[in-house]
């Protein structure tokens, strides 16, 4: 946002002079009267007509009086300001000696005698503001009334008036800050007291003060190097203790000479856009770093920064020294005095506190070496963005990132005890793992978008977006539509009584081997699914069409879901389940699609071992069974006695045939 | 019928017993579920046939042969059973245990007649619940839908039966008793060695004897080619039906679930 700031509204430069010219055209007019009651002096100033000229001008010389009185100097006599004209004859001399604001404010007088608008008033700056410039002269009020000008909402438009670019001030005088008013108003500081109406954000003056404004080269400034830490924390007060990495405590006030101050890094008038000394810095590191046979002395690995590969990754406008955050600039090797390891949360801080709580950062906090930190998967120096193809948190590339520990064999899987087991080669099957690295479609569920990146944890642990609890959301964040339908089925609530846990999305689709459920085999499987909580039901379903069907090997007949609903499976008794009376025809009609009400009345699970539920179909079963016990009974004992008496016959007739001993026939009867 | 009811017996035991590897090996050998029901169907309606065109054979033999119903079902080469056929029972019991002789057989034997009418009651009661099972959107616009369950069972148990009892049983009368081993011909051939013809069926002789009907039965035997093609045929026939006992048998007894 850049501020509108109403360039129209200009006071006169010296309003001095004006007020000497008054006097001294009061002096012309009325020489007969004593400048001592105010009436007096309105006499000639209430004449809204009455003017005089000043540095060749021609100026309104009138005192509304109403207004005057309602200030807040409403009470006092012209002469307790114009003091030059105590005791004078009416009309008084011009020019008239300038009001000394000091006389009565002898405070503010003395802080601003020193400050660079009264040494600009001094040197005969024509553009220099005195008192009056800003407060205004017979109308001030109040500094908390709305309509004073210095009222916090509008200081920034009442410096602006000379602070603004394109002003003769901005323009002419040696300011070496640019755009200020443009930058304070996009500012975090600007946005809250502009934006956001906040009067205890700050304006120009909480940083410059009102009176006491000096250089920033001037020590005794506050926005000094030296003063400007006790200027932030008229605010920020605890400041320090949220900025350890790079302040550490009270060594920013006692040495704020060595250390970073606010605005080395918040820039003025800029502030929230942090600002580094970057070239500098990084130049300072690179000098020893570029050196490719550069190596720590303690374990000899290498110190070589590629400066390229830094300018392409996502820290390209990072500085060293924002990672690298114990450097001390003063040394001649700044980075002596680092002790700690980058901490990328300083930045990242949501992420830190993701991590903190994840597995592996439980790991890195016991400081076991399988703990992966931030750059075993983002990298270092080429830290890439994820939507960098050639980063390792690229989505394609993220399950041989994982891969890299949680393949079998690797220390991650080694350490798991779980039930999951080749996971990164079931998954690269699965189709999530198929539509991602066959299909090359970045959005297809990867391991980070079930796991999270950061905050990775058990399943067991009931913050894990994989705890049952939260799996379906966790799904449900691309399948958001069956999301919908299984909040809503009886698998999602909790049912009257159920101790049972009920399932959810990777107990019928698992975890990592997630097949379409149009191919066969997740059509054959859900029986079994199925049949680990609904045991009976699933058994009686093989011995009917359907399950017979389903056990030689074939999908084409209904399974569990066809006829139930998959995800928005209800209670059949629920008018709105597929198998209520009212949509049960019309379910069965999706296959059979001459399908009738009778032809509902069809029992999928019906079984012939229950007497009391199935009594036709038990005493059929045992009526048929009776009959095929009985005729194989007598059947087999005819058999069994036949056969020994038949062999005996058949030995019997080869002795009488060779006692015989007779040719042959070569005849043949007609049998039949 | 031989040919259809052995592809109603493999196509339908692979689904009774789908449980087994068998029955998955068999489904996807005749190129799946879809197309053994395919095979079941055709051969049903084979079976249909057959069933029909023996029933006109009969009503045409009536009229050509024997004019009246009661003369052909009365006469001694009857289908029905007769106090004959109960004496023969006895008298074979009675062999069997070294009681007596072996009774003189006439025209068809009780257990002829026995397997006959199994096959006659099979036809009709599995060819119905079949035909319940095949139309049940049909059907259940007049009867309740449990009534296809029942017909399930009845099906199914019924085909158990038949094809227990013919691939057993019947095998044994027919073809694997000593005297008829390994296979009895005359199914194919229509035809009878006389010496066999003698002591099988004495009474039928006696009775051609008697008439001088039996020198106008005489006829000279295939040659041996068309025997041993008929004998492949059989022995195929056999083997498959063997083959069906022996998954049934394995079915029932080891993978029972």
């Amino acid at each position: 946002m850049t501020l509108d700031f109403p360039r129209n509204i200009q006071i006169h430069p010296s309003s001095l002079s004006r007020e000497v010219l008054t006097c001294l055209l009061l002096l012309f007019s009325s020489g007969l009267l004593t400048a001592q009651d105010k009436s007096e002096c309105l006499s000639c100033h209430e004449e809204k007509t009455l003017t005089g000229t000043r540095g060749g001008k021609k100026v309104s010389l009138f005192v509304d009086q109403k207004k005057f009185e309602s200030s807040i100097h409403g009470t006092l006599q012209c002469i307790d300001c114009h003091a030059a004209l105590t005791g004078k004859e009416m009309p008084h001399e011009v020019p008239v000696a300038p009001v000394q604001c000091g006389a009565c404010h002898d405070g503010e007088e003395k802080l601003q005698r020193e400050s660079l608008h009264h040494k600009a008033v001094e040197r005969g700056d024509k553009l220099a503001p005195t008192c009056a410039t800003c407060h205004g002269n017979h109308e001030i009020v109040r500094a908390k009334d709305r309509n004073s000008p210095i009222t916090p909402m509008k200081i920034p438009y009442l410096c602006g008036r000379c602070h603004q670019e394109g002003t003769k001030v901005s323009r002419d005088r040696n300011i070496p800050q640019h755009e200020i008013l443009e930058n304070f108003s996009e500012s975090i500081h600007g946005e809250g007291l502009l934006r956001k109406g906040l009067i205890v954000a700050p304006s120009c003056i909480s940083c410059h003060t009102p009176h006491f404004i000096l250089p920033h080269t001037d020590a005794r400034s506050s926005i000094s190097r030296k003063n400007i830490a006790s200027t932030c924390t008229q605010c920020h007060a605890e400041i320090e203790s949220v900025h350890r990495k790079v302040i550490k405590g009270e060594l920013w006030e006692k040495q704020a000479n060595v250390l970073p101050a606010c605005v080395d890094c918040h820039q003025p008038h800029k502030v929230r856009k942090v600002f580094y000394n970057q070239g500098m810095a990084d130049a300072d590191c690179m000098r020893c770093h570029q050196e490719p046979q550069i190596r720590a002395s303690g374990d000899g690995r290498s110190l070589f920064v590629d400066q390229s590969s830094v300018s392409h990754s996502m820290h390209k406008k990072i500085a060293c020294s924002q990672c690298h955050s114990e450097v001390n600039a003063s040394r001649r090797r700044a980075c002596e005095t680092i002790k700690n390891k980058v901490d990328c949360a300083s930045c990242h801080a949501e992420a830190g506190q993701q991590f903190q709580k994840s597995m592996h950062g439980i790991l890195v906090e016991k400081k076991d070496p399988n703990g992966p930190t931030c750059k075993e998967c983002h990298g270092t120096h080429a830290v890439g963005g994820r939507r960098e193809p050639s980063s390792p948190i690229f989505p394609t590339n993220i399950p041989d990132l994982c891969a890299k520990c949680h393949q079998e064999g690797k220390k991650a899987a080694m350490r798991y005890t779980g039930s999951e087991h080749e996971i990164i080669k079931r998954y690269t099957e699965s189709i999530h793992g198929k539509g991602l690295l066959k299909s090359g479609l970045t959005v297809t569920a990867t391991c980070t978008d079930c796991h999270t990146a950061h905050s990775v944890q058990p399943q067991a642990n009931d913050s894990s977006s994989v705890n049952p609890t939260n799996l379906p959301s966790t799904c449900g964040r691309c399948h958001h539509g069956i999301q919908e339908q299984f909040v809503n089925s009886v698998h999602a609530k909790k049912a009257g009584g159920i101790e049972k846990k009920l399932p959810v999305c990777n107990d019928c689709h698992t975890a990592h081997t997630i097949r379409r459920t149009d191919a066969d085999g997740f059509r054959l499987e859900i029986m079994q699914k199925c049949g680990r909580c609904h045991e009976k039901i699933a058994a009686t379903y093989f011995e009917t069409y359907h399950g017979k069907v389903t056990q030689l090997g074939y999908t084409k007949t209904a399974k569990c879901y066809d006829c139930h609903g998959s995800h928005d499976i209800l209670a059949v008794a629920d008018p709105k389940s597929h198998l209520s009376h009212g949509n049960v025809v019309q379910t069965c009609q999706k296959c059979h699609t001459g399908a009738n009400r009778r032809f509902a009345g069809y029992l999928t699970h019906a079984t012939h071992h229950d007497p009391e539920k199935y009594p036709f179909l038990f005493w059929t079963f045992w009526g048929m069974t009776g009959l095929l016990v009985g005729t194989f009974f007598i059947s087999g004992v005819h058999t069994l006695l036949w056969l020994p008496r038949a062999i005996r016959m058949k030995r019997e007739r080869k002795q009488l045939n060779s006692e015989a001993a007779k040719p042959k026939s070569q005849e043949s009867a007609k049998g039949r | 019928m031989i040919v259809s009811f052995l592809s109603l017996a493999i196509t339908g035991m692979s689904l009774k017993f789908s449980y087994t590897g068998w029955a998955s090996f068999l489904a996807r050998a005749l190129g799946g579920f879809e197309s053994a029901g395919y095979i079941h169907r055709v051969a049903a309606v084979t079976m249909f046939g057959i069933f029909i065109t023996h029933i006109v054979d009969l009503i045409r033999r009536k009229r050509q042969e024997f004019g009246t119903w009661k003369a052909m079902l009365g006469g001694s080469h009857t289908m029905l059973p007769t106090r004959e056929d109960w004496r023969d029972l006895v008298a074979s019991v009675k062999w069997f245990l070294n009681r007596g002789p072996r009774p003189p057989f006439g025209r068809w034997t009780y257990w002829e007649k026995f397997d006959y009418f199994a096959v006659f009651w099979g036809v009709f009661i599995i060819g119905a619940t079949g035909l319940m099972l095949w139309f049940s959107e049909f059907f259940t616009l007049f009867v309740p839908g449990w009534f296809i369950n029942v017909a399930t069972i009845i099906h199914s148990d019924e085909a158990l039966l038949a094809v227990g009892f013919i691939f057993t049983v019947h095998f044994f009368n027919t073809h694997l008793r000593p005297e008829k081993f390994p296979m009895d011909l005359v199914i194919f051939t229509g035809y009878i060695p006389l010496d066999e013809f003698k002591e099988e069926r004495p009474r039928e002789y006696a009775e051609l004897v008697k008439s001088g009907k039996l020198e106008d039965l005489f006829v000279v035997p295939y040659p041996s080619i068309v025997l041993r093609t008929v004998k492949i045929f059989g022995w195929t026939a056999l083997s498959l039906g063997f083959a069906i006992i022996v998954m049934i048998i394995y079915a029932m007894v080891f993978a029972y679930q």
